[in-house]
């Protein structure tokens, strides 16, 4: 039988330490299935947070070796057999109980985003998109909430001062996927200009590197919403046509340069750029 | 000691935020009912999301032949006729709006050539009807649902669970449970409740369900003397991953089979072309060229065996493991490598090439997976009204797999999402209607607040040296799997249910150690005793159907008995202990009738021959 030693935090609010723990394991175990046998052979209050243990739920997020990962999509064997593995909480984060940590952050965020609205059905009733340009989309819409971008990004990693005015990259997704959304007739322009902190973003792309989903986060969400905050705003031939034709007439004047710049901003950010 | 209670009150609570529970929640809100939505894990993680396959909706994007009736018909058949036929038959009719309803809210479903809702073939579903994006529908309607809900004014309480359902003796006047996140107790009142709880099938060793699906809702609705209906009829998925071992149950998705994978044995053959059942010979294909023409042919060619509904395919795949013609590790083939080209299987089934590839080591396009059956579904659960959702409690709602009646003794892959869909709507506006209808809050009896707070605190007060609850959990999952499997006899579920009476006075003694701070083992201590609830209420129900049928196959029964198919089994606690009857169940008008089929009343059978041969071998 095998046995596989693991360094958990565990801790509160109030501060905590690593603890090892030894259990046996079988073949093809996740990291997940491991902190499962410690609960149940040494630590039974150990408190961590999964529900699908296959990548569907987004769940079980936790940083194994100081690496932002999934823990049911962790296998053990990609470790070297003696090499320590510790598992500390998400670090963006408060904590709550060892591997679990405060999240309302993401879902008070989730609340600031304005809702998806149709445009009218065609002449037949229907809806019709094409493939192609749904596909672009579905990317986005594969987000399981793991929040582990949010985790990486450096905006808000060390800065709790930025999380008032940075959504983070998680719903620079969401918002990517509704602005490119066939059928959306909302405009929320303005809004990611102004309140949810693009302009801290100097597409780092360690959110990108994180995500389990593969959601090419920078690429296609993050800088495609830049150019089109730049084109909209700061290009007044854009402008103009968008307050006669705007997506749902709501023009806004071209306005000063948006939020504060990131702390560790290493490229000038829209306004100039 | 007191114990201070955190305290609210609605028109409305929903327990449960999976596809059922924000959908009546939306529904109660519009009807501007002051709403509540409870989960116990965060918002957007409920079962629902992990729903891999589709949506069943006959929208007729793909076959212009199919319609509501077929789907009807479909539905009661792959239920062998024990279904609520009301149930169903607003299913199959209001099931295409609830899909529109969801694009309409920015849901985006793969598109056919012609840019509307594509649809995939599925296990016993005539024509190809299931919405659906890629192999993560359940994904994209439970976001679809959670970003509409947001601007609701619906207040989510995340992480909170939910134990007991207050009354005053007949009507329900709120609930009581505690946050996980802190062990502060809460009470809720409400002029109505809405249960979206799910399953049970955590009682089982090998599911493909979740820590959450411990059957609470289940268990509280029976306490506050709600009946339950059907509770022997248990859904095994044919196709749960079999190895390694850590990843056993997790689903494979029944769309693997819907484009184009087959089900092979050790010895290379397709199997499924063995075990078809006089019920469906005339709608399945009987060679294996017809089969496969099927798939771009089907108005004249008949469908593939290897979809039929998925009582038939589970117990096919016992017969063949049992038979010694097996895969290396118990399980059988699941070929679609050899059928389909590489990219196309990417694009179909992105999560399944994932899934294998990251914890099987197993790359589906070049090779075939090893698959068997795993414990999906519950199809019992609380007895409902069809138009209302109501449950014979006043007050009282019931949506999703928790309610019972629509699927009958075995339900069709895809049927599940569109049932949160038609049934959540009418819930929550069964649920908004009845609060309306209420002057005030009842007062919560403060009496059963005390008693709960006991329960629910009792763990943490007992002697020291207490019962695990991980071993008790184990225990009862072992006693599950062994004997209230996918073939059962008197005999075993006589010992599940000795072996839940020892567990049960077992589970009373459980002691946890630590705080109150998200202590998983305290969690488990409380959500152990409605899992022996469900798990004894499944047990009773099974020995008292002595036959086979659906989800249901006794190997001492094995015949499909008519006398059966008009009675449902119902079980209800009564002054402390489960109490079960026959009930009849109403039969469908006369035109509804005609759209079973002529065979109708000759019932769907299980072939006694198969089910005895896997028994015995
Ligand atoms: C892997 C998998 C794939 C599937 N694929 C498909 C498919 O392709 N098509 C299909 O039609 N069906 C599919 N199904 C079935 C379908 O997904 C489920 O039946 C359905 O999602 C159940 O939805 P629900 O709303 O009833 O409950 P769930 O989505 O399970 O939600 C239950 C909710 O109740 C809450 N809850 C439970 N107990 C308590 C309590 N005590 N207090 C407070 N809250 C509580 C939970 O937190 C959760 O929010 C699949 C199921 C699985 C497991
Ligand atoms: S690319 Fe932008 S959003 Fe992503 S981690 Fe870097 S700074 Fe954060
Ligand atoms: S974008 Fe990716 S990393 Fe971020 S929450 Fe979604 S799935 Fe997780
Ligand atoms: S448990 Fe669902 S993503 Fe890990």
């Amino acid at each position: 039988m095998t046995e596989a030693t693991l360094r958990v935090w565990r801790g509160d609010r109030d501060g905590g330490a690593f603890e090892d723990y030894t259990v046996p394991t079988d073949e093809g175990m996740v990291v997940l299935d491991v902190i499962h046998k410690v609960q149940e052979l040494r630590a039974p209050d150990l408190a961590v947070r999964w529900n699908c243990k296959a990548g569907k739920c987004g769940s079980c997020s936790a940083e194994i070796n100081g690496a932002p990962r999934l823990m049911c999509m962790t296998r053990m064997n990609t470790f070297d057999p003696g090499e320590p593995i510790t598992v500390s909480p998400i670090k963006a984060f408060p904590v709550i109980k060892d591997l679990v940590s405060d999240v309302s952050f993401n879902y008070e965020k989730a609340k600031t985003i304005p809702a998806f609205a149709a445009r009218p059905k065609e002449a037949d009733g229907t809806r019709r998109m094409y493939q192609e340009e749904v596909e672009r989309v579905q990317e986005f819409h594969k987000c399981i909430e793991c929040f582990l971008c949010q985790d990486v990004c450096h905006v808000i990693r060390d800065h709790d001062e930025n999380k008032m005015a940075f959504s983070g990259p998680r719903y620079f997704v969401r918002l990517a996927a509704l602005e490119m959304h066939p059928l959306d007739a909302n405009d929320r322009m303005e809004l990611i200009r102004a309140k949810q902190g693009l302009g801290f973003c100097n597409i780092t792309k360690c959110c990108t590197e994180v995500c389990p989903e593969h959601i090419k986060i920078t690429d296609n969400a993050i800088i495609p919403l830049k150019e089109r905050v730049v084109t909209e705003f700061y290009d007044p031939l854009a402008w103009a046509k968008r307050r006669v034709f705007g997506r749902s007439g709501r023009g806004l004047p071209p306005a000063a340069a948006p939020g504060p710049s990131s702390p560790h901003s290493r490229e000038p950010e829209p306004p100039s750029a | 000691m007191t114990e201070t209670i955190d305290r609210h009150e609605y028109d409305v609570v929903v327990i449960g935020a999976g596809g059922a529970g924000i959908r009546a929640a939306i529904e109660a809100s519009a009807q501007g009912a002051r709403t509540a939505l409870v989960c116990k894990s965060l918002f957007g993680k409920a079962h629902t999301v992990m729903a891999e396959g589709g949506i069943a909706a006959a929208l007729r994007n793909v076959w212009k032949e199919d319609s509501w009736e077929v789907h009807f018909r479909d539905t009661m058949r792959g239920g062998k006729l024990l279904n609520n036929w009301r149930m169903a038959q607003l299913h199959a009719q209001e099931a295409p709006d609830r899909v529109l309803e969801l694009e309409e809210w920015g849901a985006l479903f793969d598109r056919t050539e012609d840019g509307l809702i594509l649809q995939r073939d599925f296990g016993g579903h005539r024509y190809a009807r299931l919405a659906h994006v890629g192999d993560r529908t359940g994904l994209e309607m439970i976001r679809t649902l959670q970003n509409h809900a947001v601007h609701k004014g619906i207040d989510v309480h995340m992480e909170c669970t939910i134990r007991r359902l207050l009354t005053d003796g007949d009507a329900v006047t709120g609930c009581t449970g505690y946050w996980r996140g802190t062990g502060q107790l809460v009470a809720f009142g409400a002029k109505a409740i809405v249960l979206a709880t799910g399953g049970f099938g955590k009682a089982w060793k090998i599911t493909s369900n979740s820590w959450e699906y411990t059957g609470d809702g289940i268990a509280m609705a029976l306490d506050a003397g709600a009946d339950l209906i059907d509770m022997e009829m248990t859904q095994f998925h044919p196709t749960g991953m079999v190895w390694p071992p850590s990843v056993r149950g997790i689903l494979v998705t029944e769309g693997v089979r819907g484009d184009g994978g087959t089900l092979v044995n050790s010895l290379g053959r397709r199997f499924m072309f063995d075990y078809i059942p006089d019920f469906f010979r005339k709608d399945t294909a009987l060679t294996e060229d017809e089969a496969d023409r099927w798939y771009t042919d089907k108005a004249n060619n008949r469908r593939t065996p290897d979809l039929l509904p998925r009582d038939e395919v589970a117990r096919a795949i016992n017969a063949e493991v049992k038979a010694g013609r097996g895969s290396p590790h118990g399980g059988v083939f699941l070929d679609i490598a050899s059928r389909r080209d590489a990219d196309y299987i990417r694009r179909r089934l992105p999560s399944m090439y994932h899934q294998f590839k990251e914890l099987a080591d197993v790359d589906i396009t070049a090779s075939a997976m090893e698959v068997g059956p795993t414990l999906h579904y519950l199809m019992g659960g609380v007895r409902v009204e069809a138009d209302t959702a109501a449950t014979t409690v006043p007050g009282l709602f019931a949506a999703g797999e928790v309610a019972a009646g629509m699927h009958g003794a075995n339900r069709l892959g895809g049927n599940s999402l569109s049932d949160l869909l038609v049934f959540g709507r009418r819930a929550g506006l069964g649920a908004a209607a009845h609060a309306a209808s209420q002057r005030s809050w009842r007062r919560p009896d403060e009496a059963q607040v005390a008693l709960s707070t006991r329960e629910i605190l009792a763990p943490f007060e007992r002697p020291e040296v207490g019962e695990d609850p991980y071993q008790l959990h184990g225990l009862l999952q072992r006693t599950m799997q062994a004997n209230a499997g996918i073939i059962r006899t008197e005999d075993e579920l006589t010992r599940v249910l000795a072996d839940i009476g020892k567990l049960r006075a077992r589970a009373l003694k459980v002691r946890v150690s630590g705080g109150r701070t998200y202590n998983p083992a305290w969690h488990l201590a409380l959500d152990l005793l409605s899992m022996l609830t469900c798990a004894e209420a499944t047990a009773l129900a099974a020995l008292r159907r002595t036959e086979s049928r659906g989800g249901h196959t006794r190997s001492d029964f094995p015949a499909t008995d008519l006398a059966w198919g008009s009675k449902n089994v119902v079980t209800r606690r009564r002054d402390g202990v489960l109490v079960l009857t026959d009930e009849p169940i109403p039969a469908p008008p006369d035109d509804l009738h005609r759209l079973l089929g002529d065979d109708a009343p000759e019932q769907a059978r299980v072939e006694p021959e198969l089910v005895i041969e896997a028994a015995r071998s």
